[in-house]
This record gives structure tokens, C-alpha cells and sequence, in this order.
């Protein structure tokens, strides 16, 4: 009687996907269901440990008989769905949105994927025009509601502006921000919950923001790094990544990751430990392992150094970027 | 919750005190009250807290209008209050357009340069008000007054106007129109326009056939509900507590009303679909959010017969055993809240509202909540999060309201106008009511008429009437004056060339040419206007409200209004043509891409502008230097 | 808990449940990433209640935050099941198949009426009755605890008073009903699982009782084992006081630091015969040691497994070269095998463990490829085929006698206050805890940067800091019956007057533990950290005061 409830066995559902009928559980999105089938489909605000929040509108597919295309990582399957996931529209959508995100925002640290997808979309960012010139430090972060400077006719406006460096763990360099949420999720109800940051602002100039945007460390931020391990941009870098990156020793090809568990409290975190030289450089967790869902806390994620001696010291503590 | 409170310093007396007005005195320490020594063994929070997160937008207000801004020790002392992480209150009051988040003037005059006042001269006045008081915006040498551009304020029959925010101990809120720079000099100055009387009421306009929907407007005393009763009013509730919920709906389904919101839905398919739920509870919501650039019909209704709003929501809340319903306004319409306001309170004390509504064992309560400038939050699911303290943010759908809407319950939500439209149902039956108009189009429909026209205002003509015929009524053409284009259905909406004037005023008759009456916008447009210029305002628009949540709307607004500029400075990006598809591109990746209407709707105008060759990718001016 | 030494539940459980009790946990700081369990249980509809004398981070998430006074937990606790008695609430059913001792205890609780227990936890009666009610009434609970409970003279009294309050209700052996003692540090379970506890060998297996256990351990050693319980950490102490234990072999433990009233456990260690320490770092221990032998950081430069606080046994694996010199424990303590005269080979972490799944049948199906393969497996796990359990005691539910096995007993407690009465002199109750950046006594945790780090202060209630005179960072002095200390002040809202906080995280700028009491549980050997009789004083000549201390900070 006591046995673990288990819940109803699924039901299946038939659905049409670029001519191909499919049986795909019950409550399945269509995301998943192409997935299942083979059919590749770029996602940037999806991930699997979040919530889907459907604002990039990448994956957008189409169903028959639904005016608009519709969300593949948010929409479930219903029986009799007919998809098309490489139509005309599809495609023009999907160019369409790299073209935009690229022309406002510096995607070249969003990976190999994107770069892939810009392609094989045919996407061509400089339509637009030439990149406004980035805007000041703090200038997005006062830009009211309902209010913007009007175009000059030249220039693509661009999310272009000084990375926020304001604390010895995490760079913010919201000119790789393509806003997909995936931070606030992060550090709001899908694993956090200290809510640090949030959606500020309208439209275009709409940001992530700590209240007031006051720095991180006045805002209620725990560095725990769960915002950095969700973000797909680097908009969002450790400190210790980011100054190996400016310095160019930075490399991937020459790092491990070893799977192992945090060495602090009894919860058992699985912990990916990047090293490179025999040097930690950053730490992840599975984002499939269900003690962690891919999030940490700030002794898992930063409280490695123990292990390893001191690199050089930096007296101001915020590094080359300081004060820019 | 990890609030992190108290960095920015405390909240003054007069903000604890404006806020405690909204919320009631804090009930223990931890709330921001006084410190008890019980507090230092018993707290209460968690879920009872986290539910009184729709008290933000309102706490939020007061503080506006209180002091004039949301200062940090006064947001912190709503998340207090509320156990909201005031980076996400922070992300709220950022999204609306009448919250200010830096200290600033105390008043603010708000001057429309939308399109409708646009149509008649508002750039000159706002060239007036600039060379006078400074660029907008601007508080100018420590002055505790500013003007700023606004988007449209509903006020379309009176051809210019201003909406005044002055915060303070007895705080302001009023719209005057017309209005001129002298007006809006004295406002700035600190004088207080009065409220108009129950005897200013507008002129609205039939074609002499009888008023259905605005039978009462300039009739009844908007304050008093004896005066509503002595007109008919609250026969229709009566009716509707006879004929049972499911015989309400009936009627309802027979007259085949449409939602006048713009989706033009089946009002009794929503209806039925929250009525037949089993969940609990359901909520009835009255959209009352009209920003649709060019739209006024709602304001007037509010305004000038308030209890027709309550009545009918009340219907709804009954046909859809909803036992609490909200009415949404938008910040801009200070005498329609007060009027509904008082118009709830009336209702209440007669027992009209309250746990008992005329002694049938139907409880119905009705709240008002007001917006605070943002034209997304017409979007039924952004205002749903609106009134749940979060940003105005459309959701995706589905779910639609009718699963999953207010507070994640069943919800149903319809326009004033398509709620007022229940009276008359009720008053003569379902069948009757859809012996008017057209069979696809049934009952009267509430035009905006503004633009190019000699009588501007608010006309009521039974669907099917022709766009000519309407403009004739309304003066259009004026006398020596060529229409080029009318624009229909408001900034979302589409223009239409004379070629298209016998087209019926009918949902069916507008979508076969490829228009659509959306909120029963109808701005005809002569050759003294500058009708680029006219786009180039709904592009601004458009990327001015756009809530920034998804991409092709986001940045596509952007783009749109990047590109009309080129266009207007002749400079083109490469060729014309290149121009021209990359209009079609934007236009059709937030047609199709985008999460919601707004975005969805954001490039109609400028696309049919450029398919009737109002605006053309041409170099103006003799082409490219 | 009944025969196993682990917590009940899986933290998937506490997503599922409908109640969640926090008791002497803050688990927001302490264990951040089962409070994101929580969280979600929380956003599924569970109710949560705290009991916690400070209002920490975790209880300001609490549906219902019990304020109690230090060290009342018990008198909280029996109110709680006199209540459920009284209200007619106990589940009978379960009671009656599955546990005995119910009427003593029932007998036992009586004098703790609501009255009694606001009194002796300053908690109001009817938020009690509430906690009682909800608890009782829950379709599934959830009761979770960590050294708030167990870092008291009476740590084992007050987990059986919490154990009563499960068996009361039916709140065990049911999925999303369970018991969980969040462990403090990644491998205190494994530890109990290897049988690093006096009185049990590998797999929880009695050295004393189990004799057919015991018999299997001696023919797979080759040797005789001694048939009877060693000391606990407390008891060592005291035979080293009365010179019978003369010699120590420490293995990644720091007890000058971690032990309350550190002079003495400073004396007693230091003046060892002979004192061998094996440790990642030259500890303060390991500077009194004859030997040190500089062991690899186990969690990275290490292969081997340890036990997480829902019994699962994972993987630790080698990430980094160790530095030059500093060996595997297994290599080390095989070396000292043959240099005593026994050659144990060279076994890898793998070998080790193989022969510990020989021997302790809960261990027994956990092959290292099934531990890869599913991220952990939870024991007990009895062969190769079986999946682990993700919650214990599920035969108290059995409708066969026999299957059910022996019943669970009831054991009634009584309460005690802390051994250190507060007094005229002392009237402060000084309580200990952790700090989310922070880990015990920051020997891992002290060589990270972060931007949450503060220095150590003593947390005072506004009251209690303004009655002193002491505004922000200014220094105090708090003394004890054992000690003083110097320290910072920091006023914080969430403590009571009459309350104040330290941690252990920074003994080089305040030892706290120069401060807190050696009383010490009998049972577990657990110490009293967290109730202490202070007075605080405010210090003169402040600006002299906060320069050094800046200057002990760099």
C-alpha cells in the first residue's frame, strides 16, 4: 500500500509532423516531439531545467489552422496536430529573428550553433544598417517607459554598452544580452528564489535589472552563478573566465570536465569541474541530474579555490575591466 | 523570501502613510510596523504574504501619487509590506509610462501628439509648449513642473489634449481637452482645471434612427443611481437573475454578439466556457484599458453612464458564477475610475453589490484597478498579470482566459462596449437584438470618428452602414478638402483608400477588403495631413509599448520606425526596393512570430500605407544626395 | 532511525509533500540546494513551517515561523503530541500495528499542555496547537532538521522527541512522509555508512549484537574483531583527561577548532603521546601533531564515493594532479598497514569499495557502473538488480505481522533546558549557526573570495544593541563562564532581545568556541553548540578597536 504512486501511465497523442505521423506522449510540446523525430530546431530562451518562457521565437513552427506560428518549447501536443516545422513562413520567421537578435546584439560568444543556424537561415544582420554607437554606462538602465530617442536615420540601434563589472564574481556584459529570461528564471521561481534581478524597463530598451540597478553587491544577489549557468550568450561570465578570456588564456581545447560532488554540505551536489593546467577555471552541474538540475550554490560553484593555490593577486579585486 | 531591504535608505512618513492607506497599517514588525515583543516569537507569511502581491500596482500608485516618484525606501517599503523582491517591484513600476523611478517634477502635463490630435495640429502646440517651457521631458532650472509628449488620451472628439498628474498631499489627476498652451501653462503653473459637470456631457450621434448603447449618455446623472434606475437601469440584472445563468447566455448566443474589443469572439462561446468550469473560482473581468490610438468609445460610456459598466459586469459575474470581478482602466481616464468608483460604492450600499446582490444569494463584488500607462495592458493576459502586481506582459496562449486567466482561474473578459451591449440583450432578447445589423454582424456598433472631419465624436449606427455614408454624418469630407485614406480600427488598425467607402461597417464586409474595424476607429485623412508623418508616429508608438518580451516585436518595432525614418529623410538603405522587402520581412515576422496582438498588429498600418502608396520607399525630395 | 542511521525521504519528497516542517534548520544557508527542493514543494501548495529561535532567511519563507527559546525544542515537540492526542488526531491505525511504547508516551506528554510550552518557548499556545494541528492533519509531512537539534547536551532526546511526533501521526514510511536529518558536511553519511560510528561496523551492522554480521567482517579480515562499542569524539576527550587514551590517529578532522570549549580540547590533544594527523591542509590539530601525513583533497584529486543526506552514494572522481608529495588515503593508510606488518596490496578506490559491498548487504547491488550510470544510487540497495529505496520504513505499513517486522519504538523524552543557565551575569542566550558563503571552521571555505563574505560579528537584536550602546561594527566583548571574545558588533533585526549569534566560521578573528560549553549529549557525543550564557560589554577607545580589526582582516 505503500508502493510510490507513480501516476497515470501517459497517453499518446497523434500528431502531423512535416508529413510524418508520430505518436508523441500526452503533454509533450512540440518541441519535444521533434526533437523525438529527428527534426533539429534552434531554441535560445529554452532550456531544459527552465520553464519554457517562449519570448525568443526561434522555434517557432507552424500548425495548421493556427493564424500565427506557434512556440515549439512551450506548445504541448494535441491529437490530429498538423505541423510544419521548415515551411516558407518557418523559415522567414526564424531568419527574421537571428537577423534582428544579431543586428542588436553581440552574439559571437553564443556558440557554434547559432552561427550555424545564422547560416543555414540565410540570415544577414547588416539589412539594417550600421550599429548605432553603444550607448554610456548606466544609459539603458534610466531609459523610462514610453520614451526613446528618436532614430537617426543612419544606424541599427544596438544593445551596445560597458559590461557592468561591480563585484569579484560575475561580469555582466549586457551587450550580449539577448534578454531570453533564462537568468531571471534562474534566479527566481525555477530554482533560486532569492530574485535578484528581474525584467526592467519597456520594449527595446527593456533589461535585466536589479532594483534601481543598484550593483550586485547591494542588490539581494547570492552568487550563487545559476544565472551564468543558464545564460547562452555569455552575457553573464564568471570573473575568473572572463579575465582569462581578455588575457587569451582562455582555452577550451585545452580544458576536462570531471564530474564529481561538492565538497561542503551533505546535500550531494554533483559538481562539473573545468579545468585547465591542471587549474580549476569554472564550475557547473548537470543539468540533468536531479539533486542539482544544473544549479549550485555560491560554495559549490566558488569555494573550490581551497584546493589550489592563490593566483596572482589583484588588489582592486575587479580585475583589467575595473571601472570601465 | 530573500528580501533585501533597507540599502536605499527608509521610506519618509508621508510614504509609509500613502502606502498604509492602500495596504492598512502593518500588522507586526515584520511588515514594517513597530516591533512587538511577540514579533520575536511568532511570524506569520509565506502563502497569505505571497497573495497580496496584487496589491502592488496600487501601493505603487500611491506612492506616485503621493511624492511624485517611487523612491527606493519607498518601493522597499511596499515589498515590506507586501514581501515582493523589489527587484521584480522595481521591474513592474519600470514598465509603465506614469510611474517615475528618479525624482522629477511634482506635475507633469501629459500633451497628446497621437495620431488623432496629430491629424489636427498637435505638433504645432507641442512646437509652442517647447519654445516656452523647454524641450519635453525636462523639469527645466529645479521648475517642479514638466510637460511630456503622451500617447493618445482618448479625448479623439476634441481635437488636442493634456493629461495633468500632480502629486502631493491632495494629489491631481485630470484631462482637459481641448486644450491649448495657455491651459496647459497654467497647469504647469499649479492651477487646477475642475472637473467637468454632469452637464458637459459629449455630444454623441446616431444617424436619427435612436441611440441603443449611448441611450442614456447626456440623460442619466453619471453620479447618481436613482437617476440610473429612473431610466431602466438594473431591469436588465433582474431579468438576468430570472432567466438563470444558462438562460442569460442563451440570449446572448441568439443575439451573436461579438466581442467589439477587436478579435470580434463570440461573447457567449467565452462566456459558456468559464460558466462551465469546474474550477474555482472564476473571475469576470471588465476591460476597460482603452489605449487603441484614435478609441474613446469606453471613456464615454464610463464616464457618462457608469452604472451600466457595473450593472453588466455584474450580469457577466452572475452568468459566469464569478463571485468577484475587476474592472481594468487605464490611468488616463481619471473621471471614468472616479465615476466607477463611486458608481461601485452606490451599487454596494443598495445592495446591488455586495454578498447578497438584490437579496437573490448571488454574492458580487466589483473592484477597480487602475493602469498606469501602458497600452500593453489592454492585452487581456497582460492585464491579468497587471492587476496581479506582475509586468504587463502578454502570456502565451493557449491556455486562453477562459482555462487560465486572473490568478490562473477561469476568467472572463470582455471591452465596455461589448458589456454594455449585454443590457440591451437582456432589454429585448437575444433574437430581437439580432435582428438588427446584418446576420454575420448583429446590434449597433460605437464608431470613434475623428481626423479630417467637421463633427468629430462618438457615432452609434447599427452594423452594416457604409464607411461613406458614416463619413457623411461626420462631415468628411470637409468642404474643399480631398480624403486621401481613412484609417480604421486605430494605430493597430489599417488604412483604406476612397475606393473603399461603400464598404459596410460590418466584421465581414472589413475583412473582405483586408481591413478590420478593431475598436471602431475611423480617422478619415485629408490632403493637409502629413500622412508619413502619421506612420511615423504609430511606428513610434508601437516601439514605445511594446512590452520588449519577445523578439520580432522587441526589436522589430525598432527596426520599423529605423526604417520609415530613413524613408522620410530620403535615405535608403540600398534600393528602394530593398526597403520595401525589408518592410514585408519585418511585417511578417511580427505578424506571425510575435506572442501577442500588439506585436502582431505593429506593422498592419505601415504595410497597407505603403500597399495604397500613401508612403512609399520613393526618395522624398528629389532622391538621394 | 529504527534500526538505520539515515534520513527517510528523498528530497524529490519534499516537491511532493503537502507539509513541510524546518525544525532547527536553516537550510536556506546551510544546504541552499535542498531548500530549492523545498522551494518547489512550497510552489506546489505546501505549507511550511520553521521552528528556529532566529528568523533566518529559511523562516522568512515560513507560511509560520515558530520563535522558540534555545534549547526548548522538546517541550515544543511533547506539546505537540499532547495536542495530536488530545484533539483525537493520532492515526490510530498506524499506531496501533506499527510502533510500541504509545501509552508511556502519551503518559510522558501529558504535563506539557500549550501553557507549559508557551512558557518554556516564548511561542504563543495557539501557533503551537496550529503546528500540532496542520501536522497531524497533512495528507503527507514532511519534518526536516539539522544541528539545531542535534547540536544540544540532549541531541539524541531531542530527535526521538521529533521521531515520537512521526510515529504519532503516521508521517514515516510513506512516500512524501518521512524524516530528514540534513547532513552538515558532503560525506557525514558515508562516514555512518562505512561504520566510522563506535558501535557499528560497515552498513550499520551492531559490532556488539550482530553477531552473525560480525562473523562475516572477521572471516573476509582474517582477523578477530573487538565485540565491543569504541568512543564517541566527546568520550575520547575524556579518556585523554584521565590518560587512558595516549595516542590519536586523526583523519580529516579538526577537533581544536570544531570542538566546543577549544582550550580544552587544545590542551587534551596537544598533550597526546603521540598525535598522527592525516589532512588536505596543516590544520590546528595538525600542527600539534608527532606525523602529518598531507592526504589528497578526496572530493577532486581522489577516486571513491561518498553518501549524500538521502542515503545516496555517489561518485567522487579525480579532476586535478594532487600537488607533489601529498598521497591518496587509501595509499597512506595501506603504507601504514605494511609498515605494521599487514601487506593490503595497492586496492584502487574501486577494489575498496567492492570489498565493502561484500560485507554490507545495503551497499551490496551499488557497483561502481550502476553509479555512473544512474548519477547515484540510494541504499539500501541489496543486489545488482535493485533499484535503491528512495524512502525507508515502507514495511510499517505492511498488513502481514511479518513483513512489517519489528515494531518502531516510541521513546518519551523529557525537556531539559540548556546546561548553561543564563543568569544575572550571563543574560544572554548566545546561539551558533552558519553563513551561506561560509563552512564550519572556513578551512575550505576561508580561501574563496566572494562578495557575501563578512567578517565575523555578533549579531544582536536593535534592543539589545541599543540598551548596550553599541551601533554597527562597533567592538564588544563577549564574555562566558568559560571565555572571552572580542567581536564586532552587527544588529540584526531577525534576532529577539535577549538573543545573540555567532558562527564558528572565522575562529582566527573571534573564537567562538572559546565561548561555548563542553556539555556534550551522552548518546551521540554531539556538544553544545548552540546555547550559551553570554554578557556583552560594550569595548572603549572604538576607533583604537575597529583599526585593528581592519588590520586583522588583510
Amino acid at each position: 500500500m505503500s508502493a510510490v504512486f507513480v501516476g497515470l501511465p501517459r497517453r499518446m497523442v497523434e500528431v502531423t509532423l512535416d508529413g510524418r505521423q508520430t505518436r508523441v506522449p500526452e503533454g509533450s510540446t512540440l518541441l519535444e516531439a521533434c526533437r523525438q523525430q529527428g527534426i533539429e530546431t534552434p531554441t535560445l530562451c529554452y532550456l531544459e531545467n527552465l520553464t519554457p518562457v517562449n519570448v525568443c521565437r526561434v522555434c517557432v513552427v507552424e500548425v495548421e489552422g493556427s493564424r500565427a506560428l506557434v512556440p515549439a518549447c512551450s506548445r504541448p501536443v494535441e491529437p490530429g496536430m498538423v505541423v510544419h516545422t521548415d515551411s516558407e513562413r518557418v523559415r522567414t520567421s526564424r531568419r527574421l529573428v537571428l537577423e534582428l537578435l544579431a543586428s542588436s546584439v553581440d552574439l559571437s560568444l553564443a556558440g557554434p550553433e547559432v552561427e550555424r543556424w545564422m547560416r543555414s537561415y540565410g540570415a544577414d544582420p547588416g539589412r539594417f544598417g550600421p550599429p548605432a554607437p553603444p550607448r554610456g554606462a548606466g544609459e539603458r538602465d534610466r531609459a523610462r517607459a514610453g520614451e526613446h530617442l528618436a532614430p537617426d536615420g543612419a544606424s541599427a540601434e544596438t544593445v551596445a554598452q560597458p559590461a557592468k563589472v561591480d563585484n569579484q564574481s560575475y561580469v555582466r556584459d549586457y551587450s550580449r544580452c539577448i534578454l531570453c529570461y533564462k537568468c531571471v528564471e534562474a534566479c527566481g521561481v525555477d530554482a533560486q528564489n532569492t530574485f535578484a534581478i528581474a525584467v526592467a524597463g519597456r520594449g527595446f530598451d527593456a533589461r535585466i535589472s536589479t532594483e534601481f540597478d543598484v550593483g550586485l553587491p547591494d542588490s539581494a544577489c547570492v552568487y550563487c552563478g545559476n544565472c551564468i549557468g543558464v545564460c547562452p550568450t555569455g552575457a553573464l561570465m564568471f570573473k575568473s573566465e572572463y579575465d582569462l578570456r581578455r588575457s587569451g588564456a582562455w582555452d577550451e581545447s585545452r580544458q576536462t570536465v570531471t564530474t564529481t560532488v561538492c565538497p561542503y554540505c551533505g546535500v550531494g551536489c554533483n559538481l562539473e569541474l573545468h579545468v585547465q593546467d591542471n587549474r580549476i577555471v569554472k564550475v557547473t552541474s548537470p543539468l540533468d541530474h536531479d539533486v542539482t538540475r544544473g544549479h549550485l550554490c555560491v560554495k559549490g560553484r566558488f569555494g573550490f579555490p581551497f584546493v589550489q593555490a592563490a593566483p596572482e593577486k589583484d588588489e582592486s579585486g575587479l580585475g583589467p575591466a575595473g571601472g570601465e | 523570501m530573500d528580501l533585501r531591504l533597507g540599502v536605499g535608505g527608509a521610506a519618509t512618513e508621508a510614504e509609509r502613510a500613502a502606502v498604509d492607506v492602500v495596504l492598512g497599517p502593518p500588522e507586526s514588525g515584520w511588515e514594517g510596523g513597530g516591533r512587538r515583543p511577540i514579533d520575536g516569537h511568532v511570524a506569520f507569511g509565506g502563502r497569505a504574504a505571497r497573495a497580496r502581491r496584487h496589491l502592488l500596482l496600487p501601493a505603487l500608485h500611491a506612492l506616485q501619487d503621493r511624492v511624485g516618484w517611487i523612491s527606493r525606501g519607498g518601493l522597499d517599503y511596499v515589498c515590506t509590506r507586501l514581501t515582493v523582491p523589489p527587484a521584480e517591484a522595481y521591474g513592474v513600476a519600470s514598465a509603465y509610462a506614469l510611474l517615475r523611478l528618479e525624482p522629477g517634477p511634482t506635475t507633469v502635463v501629459h500633451v497628446c501628439d497621437d495620431i488623432a490630435c496629430r491629424a489636427v495640429g498637435a505638433e504645432s502646440l507641442c512646437r509652442v509648449l517647447e519654445r516656452r517651457y523647454g524641450p519635453a521631458g525636462e523639469a527645466g532650472n529645479g521648475r517642479a513642473a514638466a510637460w511630456m509628449r503622451s500617447p493618445c488620451l482618448g479625448q479623439c472628439d476634441h481635437g488636442s489634449a493634456a493629461f495633468l498628474q500632480r502629486a502631493g498631499e491632495r494629489p491631481r489627476r485630470r484631462v482637459v481637452a481641448p486644450v491649448d498652451a495657455d491651459l496647459v501653462g497654467a497647469m504647469l503653473e499649479g492651477r487646477d482645471p475642475g472637473p467637468p459637470g454632469p452637464d458637459r456631457a459629449p455630444r454623441v450621434r446616431g444617424d436619427g434612427s435612436g441611440l441603443r448603447l449611448l441611450r442614456r449618455i447626456g440623460v442619466v446623472d453619471p453620479t447618481s443611481l436613482d437617476s440610473y434606475r429612473a431610466q431602466g437601469g438594473y431591469q436588465a440584472l433582474r431579468r438576468a437573475l430570472e432567466l438563470g445563468p444558462a438562460g442569460v447566455i442563451r440570449e446572448i448566443e441568439d443575439a451573436k454578439l461579438l466581442g467589439r474589443g477587436g478579435a470580434a469572439f463570440p461573447t457567449a462561446l467565452k462566456w459558456r466556457a468559464v460558466a462551465t468550469s469546474p474550477v474555482r473560482p472564476r473571475y469576470v473581468v471588465c476591460n476597460a484599458d482603452e489605449s487603441e490610438p484614435g478609441t474613446f468609445k469606453d471613456r464615454v460610456l464610463m464616464e457618462w453612464d457608469p452604472f451600466a459598466v457595473i450593472e453588466s459586469l455584474t450580469v457577466m459575474g452572475f452568468a459566469c458564477g464569478a463571485e468577484r470581478g475587476y474592472v481594468y482602466i487605464r490611468g488616463e481616464y481619471p473621471l471614468a475610475e472616479e465615476r466607477l468608483r463611486r458608481a461601485v460604492e452606490e451599487a454596494r450600499a443598495r445592495g446591488l453589490l455586495g454578498p447578497d446582490v438584490l437579496g437573490r444569494g448571488f454574492p458580487f463584488e466589483v473592484e477597480v484597478r487602475r493602469g498606469a500607462g501602458a497600452y500593453i495592458a489592454g492585452e487581456e493576459t497582460a492585464l491579468f498579470n497587471s492587476i496581479e502586481g506582475r509586468r504587463p506582459e502578454p502570456r502565451n496562449k493557449p491556455p486562453f482566459p477562459a482555462q487560465s486567466g486572473l490568478f490562473g482561474k477561469p476568467t472572463a473578459i470582455n471591452n465596455v462596449e461589448t458589456l454594455v451591449n449585454v443590457l440591451e440583450i437582456l432589454r429585448e432578447g437575444g433574437p430581437a437584438f439580432a435582428g438588427l445589423g446584418t446576420a454575420g454582424s448583429t446590434g449597433t456598433r460605437l464608431f470613434c470618428v475623428s481626423g479630417s472631419v467637421e463633427r468629430p465624436g462618438l457615432y452609434e449606427l447599427p452594423f452594416g452602414v457604409t464607411l461613406r455614408r458614416l463619413l457623411e454624418l461626420a462631415g468628411c469630407p470637409r468642404p474643399g478638402h480631398t480624403l486621401r485614406a481613412v484609417l480604421l480600427g486605430g494605430a493597430a488598425g489599417s488604412f483604406v483608400d476612397p475606393g473603399a467607402l461603400d464598404t459596410p461597417l460590418t466584421f465581414e464586409g472589413l475583412r473582405s477588403i483586408g481591413a478590420s474595424l478593431g475598436s471602431g476607429v475611423v480617422m478619415p485623412l485629408d490632403h493637409t495631413v502629413d500622412i508619413a508623418d502619421i506612420c511615423r508616429r504609430i511606428a513610434r508608438f508601437f516601439r514605445d509599448e511594446s512590452c520588449g518580451q519577445c523578439v520580432p516585436c522587441r526589436v522589430g518595432t525598432v527596426r520599423q520606425e529605423e526604417l520609415l525614418e530613413r524613408l522620410a529623410r530620403g535615405r535608403p538603405l540600398g534600393s528602394a526596393a530593398q526597403e520595401t522587402a525589408l518592410l514585408q520581412d519585418l511585417g511578417a515576422v511580427m505578424r506571425d512570430a510575435s506572442i501577442c496582438g500588439l506585436g502582431q498588429t505593429a506593422a498592419n498600418a505601415i504595410q497597407s500605407a505603403v500597399r495604397l502608396g500613401l508612403i512609399g520607399a520613393a526618395p522624398a525630395g528629389g532622391g538621394r544626395r | 532511525m529504527f534500526g538505520a542511521g539515515g534520513g527517510t525521504s528523498s528530497y524529490q519528497e519534499v516537491e511532493e509533500t503537502d507539509l513541510i516542517v524546518l525544525w532547527g534548520s536553516n537550510a536556506r544557508e546551510t544546504h541552499p540546494i535542498f531548500f530549492h527542493h523545498l522551494l518547489r514543494g512550497v510552489r506546489n501548495g505546501a505549507r511550511l513551517y520553521v521552528v528556529d529561535p532566529r528568523r533566518t532567511s529559511s523562516a522568512q519563507w515560513a507560511d509560520v515561523w515558530l520563535g522558540i527559546d534555545v534549547g526548548s525544542d522538546i517541550s515544543l515537540a511533547n506539546a505537540v503530541g499532547r495536542e495530536i492526542i488530545h484533539a483525537g488526531l493520532v492515526n490510530e491505525t498506524f499506531v496501533r500495528r506499527a510502533t510500541t511504547g504509545f501509552e508511556a508516551y502519551a503518559e510522558s506528554v501529558e504535563p506539557y499542555t500549550l501553557e507549559r510550552a508557551e512558557r518554556d518557548t516564548g511561542v504563543p499556545a495557539e501557533v503551537i496547537r496550529a503546528l500540532a494541528h496542520d501536522y497531524a492533519r497533512a495528507d503527507r509531512a514532511q519534518l526536516c532538521w539539522t544541528l539545531g537539534i542535534t547540536e544540544h547536551h540532549n541531541a539524541t532526546d531531542n530527535v526521538l522527541a521529533l521521531i515520537n511526533l512521526a510515529l504519532l501521526t503516521g508521517h514515516v514510511g510513506r512516500y512524501g512522509s518521512g524524516l530528514v536529518p540534513l547532513r552538515g558536511q558532503n560525506n557525514v553519511q558515508g562516514g555512518g555508512d562505512m561504520g566510522a560510528i563506535p558501535n557499528k561496523l560497515p552498513g550499520f551492522q551492531d559490532v556488539e549484537t550482530d553477531l552473525e554480521a560480525r562473523a562475516r567482517f572477521e572471516a573476509a579480515y582474517g582477523v578477530r574483531l573487538p565485540p565491543k562499542r569504541g568512543w564517541h569524539l566527546s568520550q575520547m576527550l575524556e579518556a585523554m583527561e584521565r590518560g587512558e587514551l595516549t595516542a590519536c590517529y586523526i583523519v580529516g578532522e579538526n577537533p581544536v577548532r570544531s570542538e566546543a570549549d577549544s582550550h580544552r580540547a587544545a590542551r587534551l590533544i596537544g598533550g597526546l603521546r603521540h598525535l598522527v594527523v592525516q589532512d588536505t591542509f596543516l590544520t590546528d590539530t595538525a600542527e600539534l601533531a608527532h606525523v602529518v601525513l598531507p592526504a589528497t583533497a578526496t572530493w577532486c584529486e581522489a577516486e571513491g564515493t561518498v553518501t549524500s543526506s538521502e542515503r545516496r552514494v555517489q561518485r567522487v572522481r579525480r579532476a586535478l594532479e594532487p600537488p607533489p608529495g601529498v598521497r591518496d588515503d587509501i595509499e597512506i593508510i595501506c603504507e601504514i598497514a605494511r609498515r605494521l606488518g599487514a601487506d593490503w596490496g595497492h586496492p584502487t578506490a574501486q577494489e575498496v569499495w567492492d570489498e565493502l559491498r561484500s560485507l554490507s548487504p545495503i551497499h551490496a547491488g551499488m557497483s561502481y557502473r550502476r553509479l555512473e550510470e544512474l548519477g547515484g544510487l540510494q541504499w539500501p540497495c541489496y543486489d545488482e538488480q535493485h533499484p535503491g529505496e528512495t524512502f525507508l520504513h515502507a514495511r510499517l505499513w505492511e498488513e502481514d505481522p511479518a513483513r512489517r517486522g519489528r515494531p518502531a519504538p516510541f521513546n518519551p523524552v523529557e525537556f531539559e533546558p540548556p546546561v548553561d543557565e543564563l543568569s544575572d551575569e550571563f543574560p544572554i542566550r548566545l546561539t551558533t549557526g552558519r553563513r551561506l558563503d561560509s563552512f564550519n571552521t572556513g578551512v575550505q571555505s576561508g580561501r574563496y573570495e566572494t562578495p557575501l563574505r563578512r567578517p565575523e560579528c555578533l549579531g544582536l537584536s536593535p534592543e539589545d544593541a541599543a540598551r548596550l550602546g553599541l551601533k554597527e561594527g562597533e567592538r564588544a566583548l563577549v564574555s562566558s563562564r568559560r571565555g572571552s571574545v572580542e567581536a564586532p558588533v552587527h544588529v540584526d533585526p531577525t534576532l529577539r532581545p535577549g538573543l545573540a549569534f555567532l558562527t564558528l566560521h572565522f575562529p582566527e578573528q573571534v573564537a567562538t568556541n572559546l565561548l561555548t560549553v563542553d556539555a556534550w549529549d551522552p548518546k551521540s557525543g554531539t556538544a553544545e553548540f548552540k546555547a550559551t550564557a553570554v554578557r556583552v560589554e560594550r569595548l572603549d577607545g572604538q576607533r583604537e578597536m575597529a583599526g585593528a580589526a581592519r588590520q586583522a582582516r588583510v
